[in-house]
């Protein structure tokens, strides 16, 4: 039974805490990440769960005077050892940021970014992999005639999930999504979150989200924080139905936050 | 004892002096840009009308102004007006400049924002503008104690030369390239610097495939504007590139410029000769090509992606 769930997990979080200069921003998470589920993360603004997101691919590291300890074992290393390799680490741990951030480059361009920098020169190979990635997020049919025209001419829903291809192209394990939707008009975000359904089944996604509906409607786990604390961590369904603890009942009722 | 006017009258009144200050306001605004208008079209109207004369009422050939190598204007009674080789020198030590300066620039601006932003700005800026606070004349003087005789004596030919006022130039130009190259990498959205590390890009990867392309409309403007700063500098190179008025064939060759040739020369010419007049024409040959590069430049900016 141990031995299942260890090998289910990808990301194995343990007494992580992380302080900007004096201010203790994560306290003692305790976070397991499941394969091929999605993770919902939610919280009021300030409670750290987009400061988390980002300590899984060390984003965190761009940021200066942050001070990180505990342990975050992806797929049973720790990669807050000094040996890690963060190329290889942000190769396998893709991320999203709120705002679609596409290279003012072409649409391939953005796509083939992340293989060619990790090595692959094929031409085909290269198209072989535009071409899926565009695909996998429903993209490929709006822009197949226009592959070498600009990334910045699409709107910003397609812009959002170009990104999103940008980072499937390096054929990630997990993919981290930091408020994906939260600049979207309805239309553009229900795509999104229809696509993430669909992604589950290849990849492991854990998502930061503003917006309690959808963490309802697209994660198997929902992850309550507040004020730098991982409050309560369960499953979607009791998470909103009978959740254990009365701040995460206080925050989805809509008490606060 | 003055009686008040009703309350509607005054302020009436008040509006009316308010309305009078914004017209006030209206007219000085206005009339400044006007000033600045009409200097800019007086100065183009009168360089043009000077500079075709020689053209027109001393029937120099336009032909032989711009092609010819020849250049002996007081030669009686054969005068003769090629001024091809100052047209030549002037783009030559532009070029030259720009192509040592450019990526000193570039680099130093990349330095300054991507690889030490806290401390490399904190020693680069005050370098950046000490070296446009020296004036020119400063410049040509360093460059004829020091520059000329180096070159003299390691590098060859007389050390007045292309090559020295090639790199005087370089380093006058470095500045302006640097301060623009700065703005245009500090200006990119940080967000294209975290999709790309997030992607697993090294820093290095980062600035050569996406900062770099980024910016390179407002680079390549950088770049134009130290070109232009170098075309039109007379003085610092006047004192370093030897003023002959042959065609160079080698970087060691001394050589002449545009305007190095009207600064030595205006005090020489009485006015309304052809001596003078065809002084004249290469200040007009300089602002014309001074407009091309404003061209260039706006054409640049125009394709400006952030």
């Amino acid at each position: 039974m141990s031995t299942l769930t260890v090998t289910n997990q990808v990301f194995d979080v343990m007494d992580l805490n992380l302080w900007y200069g004096d201010h203790h921003a994560l306290k003692n998470i305790n976070f397991p990440i499941n394969k091929k589920e999605v993770t919902a993360m939610i919280g009021p603004s300030g409670c750290g769960k987009s400061t988390f997101i980002k300590t899984l691919n060390l984003m965190i590291k761009t940021i200066p005077n942050v001070k990180l300890a505990g342990e975050i074992n992806f797929n049973e290393k720790n990669i807050l050892s000094d040996k890690i390799d963060l190329v290889e680490l942000r190769k396998n741990v893709g991320m999203v940021f709120q705002r679609g951030n596409p290279f003012p480059q072409s649409i391939f361009d953005n796509i083939a970014y992340g293989p060619r920098i990790h090595g692959t020169r094929n031409k085909k190979e290269l198209e072989g992999i535009v071409v899926k990635a565009l695909m996998d997020v429903g993209l490929w049919d709006e822009v197949k005639d226009r592959l070498h025209g600009p990334a910045l001419g699409l709107s910003g829903g397609q812009q959002q999930r170009l990104c999103i291809a940008r980072a499937l192209a390096t054929k990630p394990d997990v993919l981290l999504m930091d408020e994906p939707t939260s600049a979207l008009d309805p239309i553009s975000t229900l795509k999104i979150e229809e696509m993430i359904l669909q992604l589950k089944e290849k990849y492991t996604i854990v998502i930061v989200t503003h917006n309690m509906q959808q963490a309802a409607r697209v994660s198997d786990k929902t992850a309550f924080f507040l004020m730098g604390e991982l409050v309560e961590l369960d499953s979607t369904a009791t998470i909103f139905s009978h959740p254990a603890d009365e701040r995460t009942e206080g925050y989805i009722t809509g008490r606060f936050g | 004892m003055e009686r008040l006017a009703p309350a509607k009258d005054r302020l009436l009144k008040s509006e009316k002096n308010w309305m009078n200050g914004e017209v006030r306001g209206k007219i000085i605004v206005f009339l400044c840009a006007f000033i600045m208008i009409a200097a800019t079209i007086s100065i183009t109207i009168f360089l043009g009308q000077k500079g075709l004369q020689a053209f027109i009422k001393n029937g120099v050939s336009l032909i032989e102004f711009l092609t010819s190598k020849a250049w002996n204007p007081s030669n009686q009674p054969n005068p003769l007006f090629g001024a091809l080789p100052f047209i030549f020198g002037s783009f030559a030590v532009t070029f030259l400049s720009a192509i040592i300066a450019a990526p000193l620039g570039i680099g130093a601006a990349i330095f300054m924002t991507e690889i030490a932003p806290s401390w490399g700005r904190k020693i680069l800026q005050p370098v950046i503008e000490l070296l446009v606070g020296i004036p020119s004349v400063v410049y040509g003087f360093i460059g004829l104690t020091v520059l000329v005789p180096f070159v003299r004596n390691h590098i060859g030919g007389l050390g007045f030369s292309l090559l020295s006022g090639m790199i005087v130039l370089s380093i006058m130009i470095l500045p302006t390239i640097t301060t623009i190259a700065t703005d245009a990498m500090s200006s990119l959205p940080n967000s294209l610097r975290e999709g790309s590390y997030a992607l697993g890009a090294t820093r290095w990867q980062t600035i050569r495939k996406v900062l770099v392309p980024a910016a390179m409309p407002t680079l390549l403007t950088a770049i134009v504007l130290g070109m232009a700063r170098a075309f039109g500098e007379a003085l610092a190179v006047q004192m370093v590139i030897g003023n002959v008025s042959k065609f160079p064939h080698s970087i060691l060759d001394p050589s002449a410029t545009l305007t190095t040739i009207i600064t030595l020369n205006m005090g020489n010419t009485t006015f309304g000769s052809i001596e003078n007049n065809v002084l004249w024409s290469m200040g007009f040959i300089l602002l014309v090509i001074s407009f091309a590069f404003i061209l260039i430049i706006r054409y640049l900016s125009s394709r400006r992606k952030f």
